[in-house]
């Protein structure tokens, strides 16, 4: 176990201090706009928590919630498995490693703003070549005409943009893993899922764990992208939790409500990544002794 | 039997390849085209090939300057970042102290915290310190998401150095600077490679805060680029370039950092 030494704090108060003014001065604005009616800057009436309650209760927010947990589900979904698939399939070592590396990454490196606009022309079925490719193919496809197809198109863009996140985060967990083991499953005459299952898997779990909460966070918050690309249509379709949220502090110029939905907003973000994150370890841990009956049976 | 089995996995690589660079093909190829042609006709190549996008970035200062605005506040906050980070994170994978879980899940929560909740305050904030419009602005401001993200992953690799070796170096009579400085950092190079990276990523491409907080000054080439829409509809060849040209400082930094990835968590716990 780990010596108690209380003097350790020292080492954690530069980064407390630098998260502090980034962190508690503007969420303590939040709050303190959050119960008041700001009519203009001079004029406050404070009214407690009626914000809260109305946004609550507020039926536009509870679509966006649901549409916002649906898009972080299935990005989930798609992002871990097809991470972890590309960080098995990439190669180990030598000059082709190095190669596929930079070209996995080179998606996560281009502002979200450009990442939406180069989508709206792609997507676009007269000049883009994802659009005229399924034009071809005779699927009648329209990202700004169909909801299923904006919606549909956000998720492969994000899938594009952020899956190499996971391979990347998976591909460094995987080259963590000794020699021996692989060497002492050949002599086991393991098969190739078994590996996965009881080595790799395994041996992958922290940083599938960053990679897991990182996605759900970032996903959760999603706002350029969809942004730039759909401006949330066509209706409501991909007007998901911040871009809701932008609109109403914004564009409506209701700074109470919106600090109140803002806080809501983190609350949930806070409560499911809490229950993630504790279900991943439990999964986790269970999970390691599991191997290690395994390992002790072989 | 191994055979079928690699060569498939080599055809899904293949496959994923083509699907990561096929939108970056597209604008490159839009980078090469004047406007009408993007918006006239579909073509694989630029069939009026033009250097005009990139000319206008390396030669009007409002745009170029936007990529070394963005490379400075960029560089101090990974300097910050990292700084801050790695005493912090030795703090959490060493010992146990007064509050350490709650603060460790903490700092995770300011990675939640979705950018658009703290535009304003920010901006009141910055504009009380009289900080607006200056690279150490963005750069603190990007702190919030990326200091949580470094120790985090610093923790990570630090755990899986054994303590051994900070005791025998202890016995042997160093200092903790010391034995930090000396012993301890090239140990876990590796994860400062990881975690720069992360930094440098995260930060290159955020766009609310940093446009929030720039106006002229300090305008980083995110900000640049929305302004691309204008009265005459969307300059859709220069972004395309200036998109393409945003690629290559993190290209750089990835290439720096790779052999570190790849050998990476090797003594790691995570």
């Amino acid at each position: 176990m780990k010596p108690v030494n209380q003097k350790a704090w020292w080492l954690v108060l530069p980064v407390f201090l630098c998260v502090a003014f980034s962190a508690i001065l503007p969420l303590m604005t939040v709050v303190n706009y959050s119960v008041q009616d700001i009519i203009s800057p001079e004029r406050r009436v404070f009214v407690g928590t009626e914000w809260f309650a109305s946004v609550m209760r507020d039926p536009d927010l509870h679509e966006a919630l649901l549409r916002q947990i649906g898009f972080s589900l299935a990005v989930l979904l798609v992002e871990i498995p097809l991470g972890i698939l590309l960080a098995l399939s990439m190669p180990a070592t030598g000059w082709k490693s190095s190669a596929v590396l930079v070209v996995v990454a080179l998606s996560l490196l281009i502002p979200w703003n450009v990442v939406g606009t180069i989508w709206q022309i792609y997507g676009r079925a007269d000049i883009g070549l994802l659009g005229a490719a399924l034009q071809k193919l005779g699927i009648d496809y329209s990202y700004t005409g169909s909801a299923r197809d904006a919606w549909l198109t956000v998720l492969v863009m994000d899938v594009w943009h952020w899956t190499p996140l996971v391979a990347l985060l998976g591909y460094a967990g995987l080259r963590s893993i000794p020699d021996a083991y692989y060497q002492a499953a050949r002599i086991d005459g393991a098969s190739k899922f078994a590996v996965f299952r009881y080595i790799q898997l395994p041996k992958m779990r922290g940083v599938l764990m960053i990679a897991v909460l990182l996605r759900f966070m970032d996903s959760f918050m999603i706002y350029t992208e969809p942004f730039v690309l759909t401006g949330g249509g066509p209706g409501n379709a991909t007007t998901f939790l911040s871009q809701y949220l932008t609109q109403k502090a914004v564009g409506q110029f209701d700074l109470g409500p919106a600090a109140a939905f803002s806080l809501i907003y983190f609350l949930i973000i806070l409560l499911l990544c809490f229950i993630l994150y504790t279900w991943m370890q439990r999964v986790g841990t269970t999970d390691d002794l599991s191997s290690k009956t395994e390992a002790g049976h072989a | 039997m191994l055979e079928p089995r690699f060569q498939k996995r080599t055809l899904f690589l293949f496959a994923y390849i083509v699907f990561a660079l096929l939108p970056i093909y597209w604008m490159i190829n839009m980078s090469f085209k004047t406007n009408e042609e993007i918006l006239s006709s579909f073509s694989l190549l630029p069939q009026h090939f033009t250097w005009a996008n990139y000319k206008t970035i390396f030669t009007d200062e409002s745009w170029y300057s936007g990529y070394i605005n963005s490379l400075i506040y960029v560089g101090i906050n990974m300097v910050i970042s990292l700084t801050v980070a790695l005493p912090a994170a030795y703090a959490f994978s060493r010992y146990s102290f007064l509050g350490d879980k709650h603060v460790f899940f903490w700092l995770l929560t300011n990675r939640m915290t979705p950018p658009a909740v703290f535009l304003l305050p920010f901006f009141q904030l910055y504009t009380t310190v009289g900080l607006m419009d200056t690279h150490i602005a963005v750069a603190l401001a990007h702190l919030l998401f990326n200091v949580p993200l470094a120790v985090w992953i610093l923790e990570g690799f630090m755990s899986g150095i054994p303590r051994e070796i900070d005791e025998t170096a202890y016995i042997d009579g160093y200092s903790f600077p010391r034995f930090f400085i000396t012993i301890f950092i090239p140990l876990i190079k590796a994860g400062i490679g990881v975690a720069a990276f992360f930094c440098f990523m995260f930060s290159w491409v955020e766009l609310l805060l940093a446009r929030t907080l720039t106006s002229v000054n300090a305008k980083p080439i995110v900000a640049t680029m929305t302004r691309t829409v204008s009265a005459s509809g969307m300059d859709w060849a220069t972004l395309a370039a200036a998109g393409t040209l945003t690629i290559v400082p993190g290209a750089i930094v990835i290439w720096f950092v790779r052999h570190y990835i790849a050998k990476g968590f090797a003594m790691g716990r995570v």
